[in-house]
């Protein structure tokens, strides 16, 4: 191309300035094409079908053929006997997993950021980072390996501390469900989720320290009013993405940890979507729930968006 | 920067002094409870995978492994399903990876150049994306509708662009590349396809390492795709063939097959955990094998773009 096709759509800005920049940007359109039509097809397209949600499914007609039905299968769910135990169980592990999960990388990312020894420091983030890439399907294996009742390690291990008592099955007790569930994703993330608070604290200025020392401050002091305060806004900007997925929570382990012992307590919306709508053909029943689902996400994104906004003025948006 | 950190703590200020040596001992303790932690549990996956299983399952195996055989493994070179689904996961994560990359590097460059101003509008149709969909039911009816159930492409095509990705890419080349070279190029005569790929691609080693990465493990992992939108046994996954052997208690097909009838099941059942084992790392190892070479661009590659965006 010549030099002129990038900068002669400033030069005429005057008539027709909009249509005639982006012809001289066909190369960008053209880039970004295959993306806007993906996004299109996959993300935009099934939210076009949500409409199921209020229409009777009807095979022959497809996605959005079927006779409206209001808010008919949102009621069903509202009244049904497993509402209260879906919405329930979701709130329970994503509270705890949101409680636990989130302060843990932070602590680490202070932790790893106080090692003087580059080996030291090395080692120890290699090692935390690798739980990362095992798949759910190999970390629930594990977890079943390790925590079972006759022969699994930490459950033998814990069973000699007298931590839990000598006849918990911690893979079928429902008591157990939770904190297995959560515990085990604070181990296979933690590492990982704790990279990007790494990051921050390494723009912090060396000057701050010193100052900082200068003024008596010890370093608990320095993590304090030195640390914390500079890693803040990341802080801030991922609670907020994280409360917007506060009811998504993960249907592949949820998923592959459920059995018929722990069902009371892990059937999650999103099981629950997968079970009354993939498996036994409830399409507008099932869309109604998952909307439920992502409706109530997205309030809370919003809602924790606001209230950041309006303590210490960061935002998604 | 630590040296002179370390400097300062011995001249100035002995007030600090106990509480300093406690913080230092509360790192030290945490770094080790983690380490051990996190390394312990590979580890022993590994020596088990190699012990006799009856002293794993005794509690005898714990630093090294005992009466050292490679039974698990021999089972799992004879199990051809296991084969199959390392071959199927090979070629989705091959092409998936390659579409991924063809579709977010061009995207995140175009979305990058400020003088694009189409991107104001796109921009944010994209990061909507990420906080609000279909959900699964109407995404699973489209797939169906666009007759991508049980084929190969689903395993490919869908999910060819994270939004997450897409953000990281967009900030390291906004923060990374200067805007002069563009300039510079521009003079020269160069077009905006000319510039990404033999100047933007070529200084942006990092980023693209990393979301090769990301991209990687997210299809090397893929449970949800599979389970949802492939019932075709030729055409699953690692992972499903996974759960069926490990969480699905299904039987081991070496045992059985060697036509020995139900003394190979009930041999086959004891040395169950050590095929698991086994099957656990013969199946990870792959991802962390790659994971190292692509660690040292994470600074570079994720920091920039995680931080900013």
């Amino acid at each position: 191309m010549k030099p002129a096709q990038t900068t002669v759509p400033h030069q005429t800005l005057r008539g027709n300035g909009w249509l005639r920049k982006q012809a001289g940007h066909y190369q960008l359109w053209l880039m970004v094409l295959p993306a806007v039509i993906y996004i299109a097809i996959f993300c935009y397209g099934p939210m076009y079908g949500i409409q199921l949600a209020f229409r009777e499914f009807d095979f022959s007609k497809g996605l959005t053929g079927g006779e409206w039905a209001g808010f008919k299968y949102f009621e069903q769910y509202f009244n049904s006997p497993m509402f209260w135990p879906t919405l329930r169980n979701t709130f329970i592990i994503a509270f705890f997993s949101i409680l636990l999960g989130f302060p843990m990388p932070i602590l680490l990312a202070l932790v790893v950021n106080s090692i003087r020894s580059n080996r030291r420091k090395r080692i120890l983030q290699t090692t935390v980072y690798m739980p990362y890439f095992i798949s759910t399907v190999v970390l629930v294996a594990l977890l079943q390996i390790m925590l079972s009742p006759t022969t699994g390690l930490i459950d033998g291990f814990l069973k000699a501390l007298h931590l839990i008592p000598a006849d918990t099955n911690l893979i079928g007790d429902p008591g157990a469900f939770v904190p297995v569930y959560v515990i085990s994703a604070i181990w296979q993330a933690c590492g990982w989720n704790s990279i990007i608070f790494i990051a921050a604290l390494s723009s912090v200025d060396a000057q701050q320290y010193d100052a900082a020392r200068i003024d008596g401050a010890n370093r608990w002091q320095i993590v304090w009013h030195v640390e914390l305060p500079a890693i803040l806004p990341t802080i801030i900007i991922l609670l907020i993405m994280n409360m917007g997925s506060i009811l998504s929570v993960g249907f592949e382990k949820t998923f592959l940890m459920q059995n018929s012992l722990n069902k009371p307590v892990s059937e999650v919306i999103s099981t629950y979507v997968f079970n009354v709508g993939v498996k036994s053909n409830q399409f507008s029943f099932g869309s109604a729930v998952g909307l439920f689902n992502t409706l109530i996400n997205f309030t809370f994104l919003m809602l924790a968006n606001a209230l950041a906004k309006k303590t210490s003025k960061i935002s998604l948006m | 920067m630590s040296n002179s950190q370390a400097a300062h703590s011995q001249k100035i200020q002995h007030s600090g002094g106990i509480a300093d040596r406690l913080y230092t001992l509360v790192v030290a303790v945490i770094s080790i409870a983690a380490f051990i932690m996190v390394a312990y549990p590979l580890y022993f996956i590994i020596i088990a995978s190699v012990s006799n299983s009856t002293m794993v399952n005794q509690g005898q195996v714990i630093l090294w492994p005992k009466d050292i055989n490679l039974y698990g493994y021999e089972q799992i070179f004879k199990d051809t399903r296991i084969w199959q689904g390392y071959k199927n996961t090979i070629i989705y994560t091959v092409l998936g990876t390659l579409l991924n990359l063809l579709v977010t590097l061009p995207a995140a460059y175009a979305l990058s150049q400020r003088k694009f101003r189409a991107r104001r509008f796109i921009m944010p149709l994209f990061v909507v994306t990420m906080y609000f969909g279909g959900g699964m039911i109407p995404t699973y009816l489209l797939i169906r509708d666009l007759n991508l159930l049980n084929t190969p492409w689903v395993m490919i095509v869908n999910g060819a662009i994270s939004v997450y990705n897409l953000i990281i890419t967009r900030t390291f080349f906004e923060t990374s590349i200067p805007e002069e070279l563009h300039e510079a190029a521009t003079l020269d005569g160069c077009s905006h396809f000319r510039y990404f790929i033999s100047v933007v691609v070529p200084l942006s080693k990092a980023v693209i390492s990393v979301i090769t990465l990301y991209y990687m493990v997210g299809h090397w992992n893929d449970f949800f795709n599979a389970l949802l939108y492939i019932n075709t046994d030729s055409l699953q996954p690692l992972q499903i063939v996974l759960r069926n052997i490990l969480l699905s208690n299904q039987a081991f097909a070496g045992g059985a097959g060697s036509g020995a009838g139900a003394g190979a099941g009930s041999y086959a059942q004891q040395f169950a955990d050590q095929i698991k084992y086994a099957v656990i790392i013969v199946s990870t190892v792959p991802v962390l094998i790659i994971y190292p070479f692509i660690q040292k661009y994470f600074e570079k590659g994720v920091m920039i773009g995680a931080v900013k965006g």
